[in-house]
């Protein structure tokens, strides 16, 4: 840390600083290329669906379950809560106005994050160790085009339907406890749901809030592969890195979208 | 695994999150009873809106026939003009009220529809002449406090 004596290690701070720099604009630019590149892909949409299966048809059954879950949590909690104000029949708004617009996309974007993504990054950065993405672009394939671009689409397009079918699958865990289990009318459930959930204001802003969120989780989990450095340890660094970085942008994109889709008409 | 065998499985997955969203659409949201197409517009103008929100309901004898559409501010007359969708399979005669109410004593603000005995009906972008503000507490507590305050005037 403290290196010639007593003084703080600035040019280790300067380093630091602008190695993240660096690695941001490179980021960008990987960014750019995939998108550039992602023709490829769209000619060949094969590709595509093989990605699709691995990322979005494996992580199905954690959706699934996990949507289930914290429906039926969110049941439970919110009856004990409303019954002190008498108002069990809004249970049904309460557990689907929190699914969709917020718990459904951020948990399954979470979700998502540590089970495709960092596969994604293991798979990528091991590709790289082992020079398997060095072979292609010898062979004249650019590895952008073949390898990453078709993972990057097929984790945007199955990031909305995982949110969807999280969020479906926690309303009717809600379903299950509030009105099967505990006896929650079943008429109010359904009908005070309706009439709050608004498709456009509420719906639709949860979709647009998971495809930001799986662009933005593809994105980190194919970059941090892509630029592993090739070695045992380093995969591992990077599969790390993903989940975390990944979280954190979640988190932090789901604050700066919530404010500015729900500010209150 | 097989090529048919994956794209099967893709094709489930396809169905299933397009099946979700359609169930949140139609079951949790209120896409199905609200389409965009079957209703008619009409507008009322108020003196006060009150807390009057767009996508609050329009009642009519207690049953939702539409939803508030806009709320604009009219600067010709200074008053607040609220445009509300109706469902086209109801129709309300020329000489509706309409009037801004509250369900409960702290509820939201809706506006509710009171149905005249005209034989002409309101079409599409007609404007109801007969309206009721909405009841603003604090006026409500001064003009209370005013009557008090005359009554036991003169008793002195």
């Amino acid at each position: 840390m403290f290196e010639r004596g007593s003084s703080i290690d600035v040019r280790g701070i300067g380093r630091h600083t602008i190695e993240s720099v660096l690695r941001l604009g490179y980021a960008a630019r990987f960014f750019a290329m995939t998108v550039m590149h992602s023709g490829t892909s769209f000619r060949r949409p094969r590709l595509i669906i093989r990605e699709l299966y691995y990322s979005g048809v494996l992580s199905l059954i954690i959706i699934l379950v996990s949507g289930l879950f914290v429906g039926m949590v969110l049941g439970f909690q919110g009856y004990q809560t409303l019954k002190t104000y008498g108002s069990e029949s809004a249970l049904g708004v309460l557990v689907a106005l929190s699914l969709v617009r917020e718990l459904g996309p951020v948990v399954s974007a979470l979700l998502f994050a540590s089970r495709a993504g960092s596969a994604m990054t293991a798979e990528i950065g091991l590709m790289k160790t082992t020079e398997q993405l060095s072979a292609m672009e010898m062979m004249a394939v650019d590895p952008i085009a073949r390898v990453v671009a078709p993972r990057f689409w097929a984790g945007v397009i199955s990031m909305p339907l995982l949110a969807a079918l999280f969020s479906a699958m926690g309303v009717y865990g809600g379903y299950l406890i509030g009105v099967v289990l505990i006896g929650v009318d079943e008429g109010s459930f359904w009908s005070q749901m309706q009439s709050a959930v608004d498709f456009r204001e509420d719906v639709v802003n949860g979709v647009i809030k998971s495809f930001v969120f799986g662009i933005a989780v593809t994105w980190i989990a194919l970059f941090e592969g892509y630029d592993a450095p090739p070695t045992a340890e380093g995969v591992s660094g990077a599969t790390t890195r993903t989940v975390v970085t990944s979280s954190l942008a979640i988190l932090g994109l789901d604050f700066i979208l919530t404010a500015f889709m729900f500010r209150g008409v | 695994m097989e090529r048919s065998t994956l794209d099967l499985w893709v094709g489930l997955f396809v169905i299933a999150g397009i099946g979700a969203l359609t169930i949140l659409a139609l079951k949790v949201g209120n896409m199905g009873s609200f389409a965009g197409s079957d209703t008619y517009r009409l507008s009322a103008q108020f003196t006060n809106i009150g807390g009057l929100k767009p996508r609050a309901a329009v009642k009519s004898a207690g049953v939702v026939v539409g939803r508030v559409a806009e709320i604009t501010f009219d600067n010709d007359k200074f008053m607040g003009k609220v445009v509300m969708n109706i469902e086209k399979r109801y129709k309300f005669p020329k000489d509706t009220s309409a009037s801004i109410l509250t369900s409960g004593l702290l509820g939201e603000q809706y506006v509710g529809l009171e149905a005249g005995a005209d034989d002409a009906m309101l079409k599409d972008g007609d404007s109801i002449k007969l309206t009721q503000s909405a009841v603003v507490l604090e006026k409500l507590i001064g003009q209370f406090l005013y009557n008090k305050a005359a009554e036991g005037g003169p008793s002195k």
